[in-house]
């Protein structure tokens, strides 16, 4: 599904990621942990294709084809999704507007028709209620005044509609209270299938209680040090970083 | 049906027909030449049909045009204009310079037709071949003719009024932009070939959305429209005014004046989507827009609501405006102006409060992109018989990539000082981040600009009828294709 190799990124001149290599498999879900500033969301921009990352060196491949040479929502309608640590405000943007123009979008670039309007009424609202996202919420503007939690779980919200087949999840844990982290995290397992794979980001050994992956890496000073499965996870949460990083 | 729409429908039989049938006769009628003086105003008016009162009003606003200064023109580079160089009649053109088969307009300003939904039909008209009188407010007064009658709502076109309700026109004609306002308004007031004529009755709500649809079509024709709208006592209208023009590459002149009426308890709603063509990357080519409009609230608690969506024309020069005379009366104004490539607009609005209570609110959206210049021109003017009044400004421009401008002028005059005047105003840049994640949920581009610029605007696009705000996002849209990327 997705193989990196060798990535060295860079931004004004600034070396962040230094040789990194990583290979998901279809079905896989990978948690990447590392102390902040390591690289992790330069990782997720760089696969979506942000630009101002300079690829100093190194190839990305997804689903056999050459990543780097996509467009950013080229990648999003191959089935790239990226949970934002810090997603962004849309004033005058309903929400629900957005997320039928996100499906619409797709299903443009697949060769589809638009969404029957009732359809989408129908997928938003199994949808919301699933993350008890109420119907009030959908017809405000795009994250304008969400409170962090909200915001995260619109993120869900917009992956489940778009069903990726790679989903890249950056702290989306971070700023949910136990009930949304439980509710979220059902919304991930949801989607876990033979055919989709995750990258999930996060500090905290708790949420990989929820969502249980395969693999997990540790990322210091934009390579990763560290792999292994689960236990990994737990021995870090013992042991701290340094002392992972030093071992490695 | 948007009435747009259905205004481009009614064209499309009539065009049709015409142009099987009728067409023919009127090939045969001549274009006075090419100059602007009394022979030519003479032309216009027995062309017309006219009475003699209304050639003498014609005739004393070019004496009146000729003594009038240009305006003085801040923030726009307006190249002189030779006016003797316009052609300021036109008619169907003769067979030996029929106009450009479809094949050969420009397949990208067909692709914008088509995605604004207008019909392959309406392309045929862009050529050249429908007549300005086709589309002057014949679909609603044909489509809801007897429904209109039937309440006394008068709405035809200002040259049939001039025959049919010449009380009316005497009286209200020039009544709220005299012809000496400034030299446009006079060039208007000798030349003007058509525009709508509405009179809505005492007590009456009009049923329908009334909806005429401009276009220029000939060459080196000047277009000088002529609205006038009088609402009588409690009474309401609502009015859509729809404007596009086919790509010329010399620069075509568009000054029409459009007055409105409003006495007591009356209200007023125009919405305009301007839509001229705005020359090319390079700005060759586009229309002048220097449009007058000016709306009298006359009667106590009498409402006039300017909504404007322009994104066309290579020069804009447009302030509608409200006169507030009537105690309580409101006069609202909301705007977006979309300037991209080498277009220029300077629009705003001017509020003279002049009754006791009056209030005005003014919200306005500048959008510039390219190399495109995009000014605010705002006035609002409290007199000091004006106890109480009251003004609301919201200014916000949005700058989308490094050469364009964005500017706000503002002026405030109050000689009372009970009134209360705020203002807000704000620049800022699209956000790269914004359109970064509207690309990650896969929408390409052009469309994240489109939506975000949207967002940007709602606050003003809500005020335009339902049907004519889907098209007007369309219009938002396309009018910033190739800004970003
Ligand atoms: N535009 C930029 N200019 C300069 N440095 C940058 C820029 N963007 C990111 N960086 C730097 O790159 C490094 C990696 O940042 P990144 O956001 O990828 O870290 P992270 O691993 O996601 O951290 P966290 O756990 O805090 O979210 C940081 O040192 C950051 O300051
Ligand atoms: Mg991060």
């Amino acid at each position: 599904m997705l193989e990196i190799k060798n990535l060295h990124v860079s931004i004004e001149e600034k070396k962040i990621i230094k040789g990194l290599n990583l290979s998901i498999n279809k079905g896989e879900v990978h948690a990447l942990m590392g102390p902040n500033g390591s690289g992790k969301s330069t990782l997720s921009y760089v696969l979506s294709g942000k630009d101002k990352y300079e690829i100093d060196d190194g190839t990305i491949e997804y689903n056999e084809k050459n990543l780097l040479e996509l467009d950013v929502d080229e990648r999003a309608n191959e089935g790239l999704f990226l949970a934002f640590q810090y997603p962004m405000e849309i004033p005058g943007v309903q929400t629900s507007f957005f997320l039928k123009t996100a499906i619409n979008s797709k299903r443009k670039y697949l060769g589809h028709s638009e969404m029957d309007a009732l359809e989408f009424a129908k997928l938003m609202k199994s949808k919301a209620e699933e993350l008890n996202i109420n119907n009030e919420m959908l017809k405000r503007d795009l994250n304008v005044n969400y409170s962090g939690g909200e915001k995260k779980k619109q993120e869900i919200l917009q992956m489940s509609m778009l069903s990726p087949k790679m989903a890249i999840l950056d702290e989306t844990d971070s700023g949910l209270d136990i009930d949304a982290l439980r509710i979220v995290s059902e919304g991930v397992n949801k989607l876990r299938s033979k055919e989709n794979s995750f990258l999930v980001i996060t500090h905290y050994q708790r949420l990989l209680n929820y969502i249980k992956p395969d693999f997990v890496h540790i990322i210091a000073d934009g390579r990763i040090v560290k792999s292994g499965d689960y236990s990994l996870a737990l021995e870090l949460e013992e042991k701290g970083y340094e002392e992972i990083s030093k071992s490695a | 049906m948007a009435a747009t729409e259905q205004t481009i429908k009614q064209v499309n039989t009539l065009g049709d027909t015409d142009y099987k049938y009728g067409f023919s006769t009127e090939l045969d009628e001549i274009r006075p030449p090419k100059g602007l003086n009394e022979d030519i105003i003479k032309f216009i008016s027995a062309q017309k049909d006219e009475p003699e009162w209304m050639l003498d009003w014609r005739l004393n606003a070019f004496k009146v045009f000729n003594k009038l200064p240009k305006p003085e023109w801040a923030k726009l580079n307006i190249p002189e204009i030779d006016y003797q160089d316009c052609y300021y009649y036109s008619i169907p053109k003769s067979l030996k310079d029929k106009p450009k088969s479809l094949d050969e307009i420009d397949p990208e300003i067909i692709k914008t037709y088509e995605k604004l939904g207008i019909p392959l039909k309406e392309q045929k008209m862009l050529s050249g071949i429908a007549v300005d009188a086709v589309f002057d407010s014949v679909s609603v007064a044909t489509t809801y003719k007897k429904q209109l009658s039937d309440l006394g709502i008068v709405f035809c076109s200002i040259s049939e009024a001039v025959k049919t309700h010449p009380d009316l026109v005497k009286k209200y004609l020039g009544s709220v932009i005299p012809v000496s306002d400034h030299s446009f308004a006079a060039l208007n007031s000798a030349v003007f070939t058509d525009g709508s004529f509405i009179y809505i009755p005492e007590g009456v709500r009009c049923p329908v959305e009334l909806s005429t649809y401009f276009r220029i079509n000939a060459m080196n024709t000047g277009q000088f429209e002529r609205t006038l709208i009088i609402a009588d006592k409690d009474s309401y209208v609502s009015y859509l005014e729809g404007c596009t023009a086919p790509m010329r590459d010399e620069n075509q002149l568009h000054a029409a004046n459009v007055e409105l009426v409003a006495l007591d308890n009356a209200e007023i709603k125009y919405s305009t989507v301007q839509n001229w063509y705005p020359g090319d990357k390079e700005g060759k080519g586009g229309i002048y827009n220097f449009v007058t409009k000016r709306g009298a609230c006359r009667g106590k608690n009498s409402k006039i609501s300017w909504t404007q969506v322009e994104t066309g024309s290579a020069i804009t020069w447009k302030y509608p405006s409200c006169i507030l005379q009537g105690d309580n009366s409101k006069g609202e104004f909301y705007s977006v102006a979309i300037t991209n490539n080498m277009q220029q607009a300077d629009t705003g609005t001017k509020m003279i409060h002049i009754g006791k209570n009056t209030s005005s609110k003014i919200i306005s959206k500048g959008i510039s992109a390219g190399k495109a210049n995009n000014t605010y021109r705002g006035l609002v003017n409290i007199l000091s018989k004006a106890k109480n009044a009251r003004n609301f400004t919201q200014c916000d421009s949005l700058l989308i990539g490094n050469k364009c401008g964005a500017h706000t002028v503002p002026y405030i005059e109050s000689s009372n000082s009970d009134s209360m005047v705020e203002h807000e105003a704000t620049t800022s840049k699209i956000n790269e981040d914004q359109l970064f994640y509207c690309q990650q949920r896969g929408l390409n581009s052009e469309d994240a600009v489109g939506l975000i610029v949207n967002g940007f605007c709602k606050e003003v696009l809500q005020h335009l009828p339902m049907e004519f705000a889907v098209e007007a996002q369309k219009l938002v849209a396309i009018s910033l294709e190739g800004s970003v990327g």
